[in-house]
């Protein structure tokens, strides 16, 4: 009896520490996966789809993780990395690389970029403590708008990018036919009939997951997660605390302009101008949905968390459209993903804010 | 002694005042440089700033209480503006026309931002200190329920009359609802026009109310309530102030002002873009608050009017200006919306780090303080 | 004076404990209209907690609530809230101000008391919708300023204000209640200037001939003497005595304070050592403190090499401020020595890597990563700062954290310190109070430390575990030779276990004694230059 007691008493607290929200959409999506095959949709296509989803954006999501540790917050300032990623892909293309190595050159032009504007941004968050989330908000759309007169100005000169009747300015999408699209899913794709698996995109993800486990392993890696728990207690213990944190920014910064690239390859489109907006907001919901909270998260947290999130992004449109001929997905995904982070923000968090 | 430091606060003011205003400065600088690049005429933007005046005055002094209460920028004043379109679109499908109908929109939308303020206040409460971040986030998930209503239950649930707003399909409301049975109707009541510029006089008392309603609300114990909670939440509760409700009510008046000002707005405009109108317009009325020279915690009624005049101002003649500089109208576009977007990050960059200034203050006194005593 | 009325406030065998630890003992005390009675005691002693009961604080009745009776105008009262006890007349300015910054003084005093007329709008939406009557409002706080005697600017904003008016708009606030009859000052004087305390104190004398009573509690025994008619001493939870303010003087007053009953004679400071002649490791020399309400001015402080050296002192003297500066977690300035080389400020690394280490008096809040493990807790500073429990590849390029060896050292502290735990890999939060203070020790001792902090380290444990606590400190002493430098608010602790007591008053050093020293030499010293 006492031991029934205390079982209860887990399962409790197991909701308590999962969250009802997350249930929720845990459970929402286990009951489309159950009604897709009633309901006519494919189901291999069905899981085809939710794969590729999530290796486009598993690095996305994968670009919170530093920031959360350090206690820097959710970062909502993820814009400022993809456009980093954005300046890789267009001038890996302006400069003349073509297919895999292309790919590789943006990560490579992408990189000092994302170093410098994620140790400006790191700078600038050590400076207003305690309100990350909202000035990283604004620090992205600002960026993004202002990148928005730079690809009007700047001097490209590819005529794949291009505007081809004036001849300046960038295109709102780029196709990257003939450049890096699919690049890394093609690697060791595996075909089974309607399923099909991008085996390099998951490998890649794979890597910097891995990268980031080990280096949360490391000393320095100790000390971010320190630091993010308590900042006083890692302060009292020698760590130079405003070090660490932009540390974290660079890494998340980084993260995003790779995880932007990858997106691409997938997508199979550069997108620019007003695209980047909004891009924090699905890689927020979706570690919030894998279970992170606002100062700690897991590599865990990030797989679980893009594959349910894109997982209701796929299968909504296609079950609800059978099943009651309206499409309520994008708006069910709104509710669903906002609330979550909503419900984040509510919860009480010691420490940092 | 004594006039020494006095003489050291007059600077202090002085240079407070400074960065203070430093942000409607540089606008001044911007328009100034932009006003003859544009090429448009005198006459052409006196007349374009008071029909905006008329536009978004209201939305913007909906804002204002909230930064009373301590709350800071009320981006979840986008919760109002949805139910002054619900309110709107119901008025038009019911085919009641000019200021009844303008009216009736404002009773529909008052106790739809009534229950939203209501939610809104108390989520806020739950997360105290990230007021700012969760209000925005807030103005998004409320997007979706609107969206849900408005594209699937009008027309379904809600009963929808007219083809003419309802989507083909048979419910959910089109992309434009026309509002040609209200269009001006409120500025065009009583015609005035002084030199070729059109007064929206109507418009213009019903902000004026709204100030002096807001100058009144200050006088009152709810104002006096409200400016000690927004300044120190603790002090207020231990002399027995209610410290959750009043925070509540100051959101849901600001969104019961938000509704309103969106059927004024929208009156104007002469068309609701049904699933986009809101979306952009807290982002448009706390950056022209903050060019107007308010900070995150503190705001004024001549805030709002400077605001919108620099702010709109840039808005007109930036494209123009953009075009005559570059050859291209777009830069001008994307110049105007990085300028927001930037206004509101800096504002709010100079609120947090100011908080942080106050602190520093103090050891330096000590170290002070010890110098001199071992001089004596 | 008023001897033949009867009492305004009568406290009848007031008996309070906090889970089983007895903080008050039968407290009996009169007062009568318009008497002051100063009320003295070290910090413990009770005081805060008898105040708090008259007043009716939440935290009373949360703790379960207390015993006796509290008789007010001959009836027995029961506040269930402060706002009860003010209802009742009974008004209390705190150590802390409670003012809105933004506000004037007008405002301040009369917050949330506000007279407001009623209009259209407010008969419909309610009172709140009243307007307010700023002529009024004036009226009243210039009244409640003028029976303080006190002149001071009511249109001034809070915040621009000299810290003494500040804490003058506080007492007016509590004189412009018209049914105010008892007023309790808690250390009104220690944040003003000497000639503020004066013009304080005249205004007591003051509000005390317009009838009002007056409870003024305060170390500043001078000022008891010289404005009150009674003064009541307290000791452990007792009041030890009561006796008119005419009839006694300092010196009496602080014997009581501190006095201990000898118990047993040799059972104090049996550990006291000579340390005179060692040398000198750690030099302080003209360090202030900027830490909020622990304060350091100028201290100049030698340690010399494998003593215990004690800190002590009334609260918010600036004892906690002295190793909280030196370690870097508080602006400061001032010169440190260790070994005769200098050790920067304003830098925890630097002092780490001189071998440092602190055990801070704030232990869910500087002490402890309470969302992680022990094995995280106790080999963190060790790992960061003295690259132990790494694995080192690649050339030492990537250092890897070494689970095993953190796993073992925290098994070790986990059997020496006896901390009660279900496994090294609970998380610091679910430990209780004393375990968590062992957790931290471990953390400093696996630091290998030559000069150990110790900020209050018993602070809120049972006494069990504070045995063990200080017994674990001694030892580390002996048999490591580390240097230790222990701050504390109990004088017999710090007895027990130093070898010398520095005893810090006014943010200031007011003098070294050795342990052996009688309670009385100490408490007198910690009284000498109160602030």
């Amino acid at each position: 009896m006492n031991t029934d007691k205390k079982e209860k008493g887990r399962i409790g607290q197991f909701i308590e520490s999962f969250g009802l929200p997350r249930l929720i959409i845990t459970a929402f999506l286990l009951l489309l996966l159950i009604l897709a095959p009633f309901v006519g949709a494919d189901l291999p296509t069905q899981i085809t789809n939710i794969i590729a989803r999530f290796s486009w954006n598993g690095i996305l999501v994968l670009a919170m993780v530093p920031m959360v540790h350090s206690g820097c917050g959710l970062n909502f300032g993820l814009p400022l990395g993809i456009i980093s990623g954005l300046l890789g892909a267009t001038l890996s293309i302006e400069f003349g690389f073509t297919g895999g190595l292309s790919f590789v050159m943006a990560i490579l032009i992408a990189t000092p970029f994302a170093l410098v504007l994620g140790s400006g941004y790191g700078w600038l968050l050590n400076k207003i403590k305690g309100g990350e989330m909202m000035i990283a908000t604004y620090v992205g759309f600002s960026s993004v708008s202002f990148m928005c007169m730079m690809w009007l100005v700047l001097p490209y000169k590819s005529p794949n990018m291009v505007w081809g009747l004036s001849g300046k300015g960038l295109r709102t999408t780029i196709s990257l036919e003939g450049y890096y699209i699919d690049t890394l899913a093609r690697f060791l794709r595996i075909r089974i009939g309607n399923l099909e698996i991008p085996t390099g995109t998951i490998l890649f993800f794979a890597l910097l997951a891995f990268l980031m486990w080990a280096f949360l392993h490391t000393k320095t890696g100790t000390a971010m997660t320190a630091v993010g728990s308590n900042p006083t207690f890692a302060k009292a213990a020698g760590i130079n605390v405003d070090k660490i944190r932009l540390l974290s920014v660079v890494m998340s910064t980084w993260l995003a302009a790779v995880g932007i690239l990858v997106y691409e390859q997938g997508f199979g489109f550069v997108q620019l101008y007003m695209a980047p907006f909004y891009m924090a907001l699905p890689a927020v919901s979706a570690i919030l949905i894998g279970g992170a909270t606002v100062n700690k998260a897991t590599i865990m947290n990030v797989i679980i968390g893009t594959i349910l999130y894109q997982g209701i992004v796929t299968m909504t449109p296609t079950v609800m459209n059978n099943m009651v001929h309206m499409d309520m997905s994008e708006v069910i995904r709104i509710i669903a993903s906002q609330g979550m982070i909503l419900y984040a923000l509510t919860r009480k968090t010691e420490g940092a804010k | 002694m004594n006039k020494n430091t006095s003489a050291n606060k007059s600077k202090g003011n002085l240079g407070s005042f400074l960065r203070r205003s430093s942000v409607p400065i540089m606008f001044i600088i911007i328009c100034a440089f932009c006003i003859p690049l544009s090429g448009l005429s005198p006459s052409y933007l006196v007349n374009e700033i008071v029909t905006r005046m008329g536009r978004n005055a209201f939305l913007i002094l909906s804002l204002l209480i909230p930064i009373m209460a301590g709350m800071g920028l009320n981006f979840g004043m986008t919760l109002g503006a949805m139910a002054g379109q619900i309110g709107l679109i119901l008025a038009s499908d019911w085919q009641i026309v000019g200021i009844p109908g303008m009216v009736l929109a404002a009773i529909i939308s008052v106790p739809i931002s009534i229950l939203l303020g209501l939610f809104c206040g108390k989520i806020l409460n739950m997360a105290k200190g990230r007021e700012m971040i969760t209000s925005y986030i807030m103005s998004f998930f409320i997007n979706g329920v609107y969206q849900l209503v408005v594209l699937y239950l009008m027309g379904s649930v809600i009963p929808i009359a007219h083809s003419t707003i309802k989507l083909p399909r048979g419910y959910g409301i089109r992309n434009t609802v026309s509002l040609l049975a209200m269009r001006q109707h409120l500025d065009n009541l009583i015609p005035l026009t002084i030199k070729g510029v059109k007064i929206p006089v109507a418009t213009f008392l019903v902000i004026a109310l709204l100030c002096v309603f807001i100058i009144w609300f200050r006088r009152t114990k709810l104002g006096q309530d409200m400016r000690a909670v927004g300044q120190d939440m603790e002090v207020a509760r231990d002399a027995g102030i209610k410290v959750e409700r009043t925070r509540i009510i100051a959101i849901v008046i600001s969104t019961i002002l938000a509704g309103i000002g969106m059927i004024i707005y929208l009156q104007n405009m002469g068309n609701i873009a049904t699933y986009s109108s809101h979306s952009q317009i807290g982002m448009f009325c706390i950056a022209a608050l903050l060019v107007g020279g308010a900070s995150v915690d503190k705001a004024s009624i001549g805030n709002v009017f400077l605001g919108v005049i620099l702010f709109h101002l840039m808005f007109i003649v930036a494209p123009r200006a953009g075009a005559a500089i570059t050859g291209d109208s777009m830069i001008g576009e994307y110049f105007r919306v990085f300028v927001s977007y930037a206004v509101i990050t800096i504002a709010l960059i100079m609120y947090e780090t100011n908080k942080r200034r106050e602190k520093s203050r103090n050891s330096e006194q000590l170290q002070q303080a010890q110098q001199e005593e071992e001089n004596r | 004076m008023n001897e033949q009325n009867k009492p305004l406030l009568e406290l009848r065998n007031i008996q309070k404990d906090f889970f089983g630890n007895q903080v008050l003992t039968d407290i009996n005390l009169t007062l009568h209209e318009g008497e002051v009675i100063g009320l003295v005691g070290e910090n413990g002693a009770g005081k805060s907690t008898l105040m708090r009961i008259l007043f009716g604080a939440d935290m009373i009745r949360e703790t379960g609530g207390y015993g006796g009776d509290v008789i007010l105008n001959g009836e027995t009262v029961h506040f269930s809230s402060p706002f009860d006890a003010i209802a009742a007349g009974i008004g209390m300015v705190h150590q802390e101000f409670s003012l809105i910054p933004g506000f004037t003084t007008t405002e301040n005093i009369l917050l949330n008391r506000e007279p407001t007329r009623s209009n259209v709008i407010s008969q419909i939406f309610g009172d709140r919708m009243n307007t307010l009557k700023r002529t009024e409002m004036d009226e009243r706080a210039a009244n409640a300023i003028e029976i303080m005697g006190v002149d001071i600017d009511r249109s001034m904003v809070i915040s621009d204000m000299p810290v003494g008016h500040k804490q003058f708009t506080e007492i007016a606030r509590e004189l412009s209640k018209e049914q105010l009859k008892l007023l309790i000052l808690d250390e009104p004087t220690a944040v003003l200037t000497e000639r503020e305390a004066e013009a304080l104190l005249e205004s007591i004398r003051g509000m005390a001939a317009r009838g009002i009573a007056i409870i003024f509690i305060t170390h500043r025994l001078q000022e008891i003497l010289s404005v009150c008619n009674r003064v009541v001493v307290m000791r452990d939870g007792y009041v030890v005595n009561e006796s008119p303010a005419s009839e006694t003087n300092v010196q009496e007053i602080t014997r009581w304070m501190v006095g201990r009953e000898v118990k047993g004679g040799e059972e104090t400071s049996v550990s006291s050592r000579n340390t005179e002649t060692s040398k000198t490791i750690l030099s302080i020399r003209k360090l202030w403190v900027d830490m909020p309400g622990e304060t350091v001015r100028n201290v100049s402080l030698d340690v010399k090499e494998g003593e215990i050296l004690g800190i002590g002192g009334l609260a918010g003297q600036g004892k906690l401020g002295i190793p909280n500066g030196i370690m870097g977690l508080y602006p400061a300035g001032g010169t440190v020595l260790f070994d005769g080389s200098e050790i920067p400020l304003n830098n925890p690394r630097r002092c780490l890597d001189s071998s440092f280490a602190f055990v801070s008096e704030d232990r869910r809040g500087v002490g402890l990563l309470l969302d992680e493990s022990l094995e995280w807790n106790i080999a963190f500073p060790a790992m960061q700062i003295q690259n132990r429990f790494l694995k080192k590849y690649l050339g030492g390029l990537i250092k890897w954290r070494d689970e095993n060896a953190i796993r073992e050292i925290t098994e070790k502290y986990i059997d020496e310190l006896a901390i009660k735990c279900t496994s090294s890999r609970q998380k610091a939060k679910e430990l209780s109070g004393g375990n968590q203070q062992k957790v931290c020790l471990a953390k400093a001792f696996a630091l290998n430390p030559r000069v150990l902090f110790v900020s209050e380290p018993t602070r809120g444990i049972d006494v069990g575990a504070k045995a063990l606590v200080l017994q674990a400190l001694k030892n580390f002493n002996r048999e490591s030779g580390v240097t230790i430098v222990m701050v504390s608010s109990e004088l017999e602790e710090l007895r027990q276990s130093c070898d010398r007591i520095a005893i810090v008053s006014g943010g200031k050093i007011a003098g070294i004694l050795p342990a052996a020293s009688s309670v009385e030499e100490l408490g007198a010293l910690m009284l000498s230059q109160v602030i």
